[in-house]
């Protein structure tokens, strides 16, 4: 073998030893992953690792805080602004979730049926939806004003009530609006969700039920309702973690008054954690948001499982 | 702008001030709340020989080349942002440095300026709120030697601005307070001598028969209730404080807000809230002036921005518009709080000397004057010489906001400034208790007792 031949052979041993590494699928895989491993890591794992270490500390605004174990989940726990605002992250919730399913659904259904302005009224429905959540928070505001409020003038003028309605100074109105300022956010999202699965309905097996006598409301509830049951799960679940950890509407609207009435875990963090500058404390208070997500998200996980 | 840095020590400024404010001055009745007669007054802002204008500032030199990040609040008026900017493109002339500024809307400066001091990046100097300096004191570069200087050449420091930007804890300077947007009572001239007073009464049982006459005028009041940070933890902790109540001691460590003081004063605002319009419960800042404006209420507690918003807008109304002190309760002495503003350098600046000297020269007479003048009343000066002021007088609807400098206390009053007084102040802990009784859901003894657990909880750490 000449000079150049062992060039060439070694050249090429070399690049195929190179190739044979990365033609390894863990190898690749790994490779592939990385970048959304480190993503997910800086920009996920991090931060929340970092917030269950701050929610053990004392840590105050620009200070290094001492490890002081459960004491401020202990205090919370005997802080009655915490309890109030728990009741009314669970009510916020709850009711909230249930008004959007039980509407979103009704609206998929009737959007569904529909043949003409298909897209138009689809596009009209998911405007709420679109509209920045800080945007339609300020509208709401302003509707709910307990001065210039125009549901308020509008009912005053037509003579069905006497003063003017005090949306966000009376505590259960005020709860009341914020619900109703989330659902009608909220809404769109089933609609369109609950709509896609009901597209995806055979309309043979509709018709089928029909013909073997099953009534408007059996055709729902034993074919229409059991087809659309895996999406409806995952829409809620998501809907659900979402509305638990609302923070911006209530913000805006109420900033968690009147007398605490409508604070949420994300409005009170923030306020104990960056108004107050209490680090540790606000990270506590977040961290009881994460076992209603993280069961939202098991709830997700096996169903897409399920489906698959 | 006239310069006055040409005046005698203190003689004829505390003359011509004399004389200036007399028109002012006639209609406040400031003496009759505690202060005393105008020669008084005009001690009490700027004693004798307190004016140095030949003082020479401290020697620090920029650093060459440097370039300072300024974090500020936007301006409450446009002017006042103009002629800051002016102001700092002057000292870049003189210096060679360049200034990138960035203003933010006042609440946002808390949270930005907070993060900086946690991550130690970001801006170089942030001009923020109250106790800020007294969080986050080891982030922030020593500022006496600057304070002093300007203390000793303007006139001193007002006792409030000392208070909140000295730390008596670590014996030094932690920022420069640039003034404070004072909140006084704003009210309808016309309405007020239809109940039968000529102006809002200086004490606060006459002041509360006035408001019961104008609710059944139906001219009602309005004062925020809902988490209002200026509007309404001012008129609330005013309210407090008048009766004698105070959340915490001297001694930052006894809870003091279960006593009878406070169960008065949450009496007596139970009252007032009887004579207010509906919806105050869930009022937040903007609200009382959108009220006012639209002549929905007499009598608010506000900057002096609803009178400026009136001259633009509805020229009657700001005829009819007047400002007071808030009167003053069975403490004897008036009260009131300040929406103190200072400057922090922050440790992680790579040109901390261009910072300092920055800051020195935008609280000098050349720079400070017209920037005051510029804010049109809404910023209270810092340093007691600027009392004298044109913008104080040649309008006397804009005097109270002038004495309001020595009217104002610490929020964390009777304690000292730090991370208990701002943590009960970010939880609106006493504007809570305000809420609470007036709104029904407590009676006056139930929201004390609260007030004292949530207090407990914030000062035992």
């Amino acid at each position: 073998m000449n000079r150049a031949e062992t060039a060439v052979t070694f050249r090429g041993s070399t690049k195929s030893a190179f190739l044979r590494f990365f033609e390894h699928r863990e190898v690749l895989g790994t490779l592939f992953v990385l970048p959304a491993i480190l993503l997910l890591g800086i920009f996920l794992a991090y931060p929340f690792f970092f917030g269950v270490w701050l929610s053990f500390t004392d840590t105050i605004i620009g200070g290094r805080g001492r490890y002081i174990g459960w004491t401020n989940y202990r205090s919370l726990l005997q802080d009655s602004l915490f309890w109030l605002t728990t009741r009314n992250t669970f009510l916020y919730t709850i009711v909230a979730v249930w008004l959007k399913l039980a509407m979103g659904l009704a609206l998929a259904l009737i959007l569904n049926r529909l043949v003409r302005f298909k897209g138009l009224l689809r596009a009209i429905v998911l405007l709420p939806w679109i509209v920045p959540t800080a945007f339609s928070a300020i509208a709401f505001w302003w509707m709910y004003d307990s001065t210039f409020s125009p549901i308020s003038w509008v009912l005053l003028k037509a003579g069905w009530i006497s003063q003017r309605i005090d949306f966000l100074g009376d505590p259960n109105l005020a709860r009341a609006s914020v619900i109703v300022a989330n659902v009608w956010r909220g809404v769109p999202f089933f609609a369109i969700g609950l709509l896609a699965g009901l597209q995806t309905i055979e309309p043979s097996l509709i018709e089928a039920a029909a013909i073997d006598g099953a009534g408007l409301w059996q055709r729902f509830w034993h074919v229409t309702l059991p087809l659309v049951m895996p999406l409806l799960v995952i829409v809620t679940t998501f809907s659900t973690i979402w509305t638990f950890s609302d923070f911006q509407l209530v913000y805006i609207i109420t900033r968690g008054g009147p007398a605490n009435a409508t604070h949420l875990y994300g409005t009170l963090a923030y306020q104990r954690a960056i108004q107050g500058g209490q680090f540790g404390e606000g990270a506590a208070i977040s961290n009881f948001i994460f076992p209603i997500l993280f069961m939202g998200a098991v709830i997700s996980l096996l169903y897409v499982k399920r489906e698959e | 702008m006239k310069a006055k840095s040409d005046r005698s020590a203190s003689g004829l400024t505390r003359r011509e001030f004399t004389k200036a404010s007399v028109a002012g001055l006639a209609s406040l009745g400031i003496s009759s709340v505690g202060l005393g007669s105008l020669a008084e007054l005009a001690h009490a802002h700027h004693p004798e020989k307190s004016y140095n204008p030949g003082m020479a500032p401290p020697r620090i030199t920029p650093e060459k080349g440097a370039s300072l990040r300024v974090l500020r609040w936007s301006g409450f008026v446009k002017t006042d942002q103009e002629l800051w900017d002016q102001n700092t493109k002057k000292w870049e002339e003189q210096t060679g440095s360049k200034v990138l500024p960035e203003y933010l809307s006042w609440e946002d400066v808390r949270p930005k300026s907070a993060m900086t001091a946690a991550v130690g990046a970001g801006p170089d100097i942030v001009v923020g709120w109250y106790d800020d300096p007294h969080l986050y004191p080891d982030k922030l570069h020593d500022m006496t030697e600057i304070a002093e200087y300007l203390g000793k050449k303007y006139g001193g420091w007002y006792d409030v601005m000392r208070q909140y930007g000295y730390s008596t804890r670590l014996k030094r300077w932690l920022a420069l307070p640039i003034g404070a947007p004072a909140i006084q009572i704003n009210y309808r001239v016309s309405w007020v001598k239809e109940a039968g007073w000529e102006k809002p009464p200086a004490k606060t049982d006459e002041f509360l028969k006035l408001c019961k006459k104008l609710k059944a005028n139906n001219h009602p009041v309005g004062f925020a209730l809902g988490h209002a940070v200026g509007d309404g933890n001012s008129w609330t902790h005013w309210c407090l404080w008048t009766f004698g109540g105070k959340t915490v001691e001297k001694d930052n460590k006894t809870i003091a807000i279960n006593r009878p003081e406070t169960v008065n004063a949450l009496e007596y605002a139970k009252e007032l809230y009887e004579t207010m319009i509906p919806g105050t419960a869930s009022w937040l800042d903007p609200h009382n002036n959108k009220a006012f404006l639209a002549g929905e209420i007499s009598i608010t507690n506000n900057g002096i921005s609803i009178y400026y918003a009136a001259k633009a807008q509805f020229p009657t109304i700001a005829d009819d518009t007047d400002h007071v002190p808030f009167p003053v309760g069975p403490v004897g002495r008036p009260m009131e709080v300040g929406l103190i503003s200072q400057a922090m350098v922050f440790k992680h600046s790579k040109f901390p000397n261009a910072a300092k000297h920055y800051l020195m020269f935008m609280l000098e007479e050349p720079q400070y004057t017209p920037w005051i003048d510029a804010t049109r009343g809404y910023v209270t000066q810092s340093l007691r010489y600027y009392s004298h002021l044109d913008v104080w007088t040649r309008d006397p609807k804009h005097t109270p906001f002038r004495d309001a400098a020595l009217r104002m206390v610490p929020l964390s009053y009777a304690g000292t400034p730090g991370p208990q007084s701002a943590a009960a102040l970010g939880e609106y802990l006493v504007l809570d208790m305000f809420a609470d009784v007036c709104t029904g859901r407590r009676t006056p003894k139930e929201a004390a007792k609260a007030a004292e657990e949530r207090l407990a909880r914030i000062y035992k750490k």
